[in-house]
C-alpha cells in the first residue's frame, strides 16, 4: 500500500538546525528576479512552529525599521536554501504571539543561560 | 472519452517548479485490464471495457465468471466501458497503467460525492433563507420562502427546489492537472480536490480530442 507520508519525505528535507520557538534564526530564501536567482536572508525570532509532516511550518518575526514583519515558511519549501541558528532563547510558551503586543525592550527574548 | 478507473487515496501537497506549495489528490490508477474490445465493424462504435480491482471467485456473478474463465482473465470487482478512438491497438487481457497519462496533462475526474443525508434548501440549493433575525421574526431563518403562486396554478411546479437527500451523486470535475506520476506504484497526483470519499472508485477521463 502506498502511504501519503511517503510524499512528505520525498521533498528533500534539508538538514536544518533543530530550532525552537524563541530562537533567533537566519533563513536564506531563494528568490528569482527575471532570469536571475539570488539568496535573500530573513533574520528574526521564531514565534511559532505548527503543523505536522508535509504541512509543518514555522513563523519568523522581526522588526524592520520600526514595523513588525512576519514570514511563514513551510519546512519542506524548496525555496529555503539554508537556516542558521544564531541565538537560543529562553521562553515559557510554544507560541509567542504575545510579542506582537509588545514593543521595544519588552519585546526582547532573553537568551538561554547555558 | 477514453479513461481509466482508479481509487482515491487521499490528499497531500507537493511543491511545483516555482517552489510554491500545491494541493494534490493521490489516485491509484489501475492497473486496468482490458476485458472486452468493441469495434466499429462489430458494435457500431469503438470502446474498451476495463476491469479494476482483483477479487475472489465468490464475489463475482456467475455469467461474468464464465466470461473471465473463457478468456483466462483475473476476476474484477469494477467494470466500466470507456469510449476509445477507432484506432485501438489494445487487445483483451492487456494492462493499462498510470503512464496512460502524461505529467502536465489536464484530465477530468468523475466520482460519487460524499452523502450528506437529508439537507435543507440552504445547504442543498444555496438559498438565502428568509428575512432577518429581528422585528419579531422567530423561526423562518432557514426556510425556503414561497414555493409558488396561489389560485393559478393551484399546484407546485415540478422541479421546485426543496429539501431532501443531498450528495451521493455522480460529480465530474474538469481540467485537473496531472502533477506527478509514479509509474512503478501506479499512482498519479492530480492538482486540487476530487469528488468522493477516500478509497472510493473514480473515473479518470482524458479530455476529448478536437
Amino acid at each position: 500500500m502506498f502511504s501519503l507520508n511517503e510524499l512528505a519525505t520525498e521533498g528533500q528535507r534539508n538538514q536544518f538546525p533543530n530550532f525552537k520557538p524563541g530562537d533567533h534564526i537566519k533563513v536564506f530564501v531563494k528568490i528569482i528576479e527575471g532570469d536571475k536567482e539570488r539568496e535573500q536572508p530573513f533574520e528574526g525570532d521564531v514565534i511559532s512552529i505548527r503543523g505536522s509532516r508535509e504541512s509543518r511550518s514555522f513563523t519568523v518575526r522581526k522588526i524592520s525599521s520600526g514595523v513588525g514583519v512576519e514570514r511563514i515558511f513551510p519546512f519542506n519549501s524548496p525555496k529555503i536554501t539554508k537556516i542558521e541558528l544564531l541565538k537560543e532563547g529562553s521562553v515559557r510558551r510554544a507560541k509567542l504571539y504575545y510579542l506582537r503586543n509588545l514593543s521595544g525592550k519588552a519585546a526582547k527574548i532573553k537568551s538561554k543561560v547555558k | 472519452m477514453s479513461g481509466l478507473l482508479g481509487k482515491k487515496l487521499g490528499m497531500s501537497s507537493v511543491y511545483n517548479e516555482a517552489g510554491n506549495r500545491v494541493p494534490v489528490t493521490a489516485i491509484e490508477v489501475g492497473p486496468c485490464r482490458v476485458i472486452r474490445v468493441k469495434s466499429v465493424e462489430k458494435d457500431g462504435y469503438s470502446s474498451l471495457q476495463l476491469g479494476f480491482g482483483v477479487v475472489k471467485e465468490k464475489k463475482v456473478r456467475k455469467p461474468e465468471l464464465g466470461y473471465y474463465k473463457k478468456h483466462n482473465l483475473d476476476l474484477y470487482a469494477h467494470l466500466k466501458e470507456f469510449r476509445f478512438p477507432t484506432d485501438i491497438t489494445y487487445k483483451v487481457g492487456d494492462e493499462i497503467k498510470a503512464d496512460f497519462f502524461t505529467e502536465g496533462e489536464l484530465i477530468k475526474v468523475r466520482g460519487t460525492s460524499k452523502g450528506k443525508g437529508f439537507q435543507g434548501v440552504m445547504r442543498r440549493h444555496g438559498f438565502g433563507g428568509v428575512g432577518g433575525t429581528t422585528h419579531g421574526q422567530s423561526d423562518r431563518l432557514r426556510a425556503p420562502g414561497s414555493i409558488g403562486a396561489s389560485s393559478y396554478p393551484s399546484r407546485v411546479f415540478k422541479g421546485q427546489k426543496m429539501a431532501g437527500r443531498t450528495g451521493g451523486e455522480s460529480v465530474t470535475v474538469s481540467n485537473l492537472r496531472v502533477m506527478k506520476i509514479f509509474p512503478d506504484k501506479n499512482i498519479i497526483l492530480v492538482k486540487g480536490a476530487v469528488p468522493g470519499a477516500v478509497n472510493s472508485i473514480v473515473q479518470l477521463l482524458k479530455k476529448r480530442v478536437g
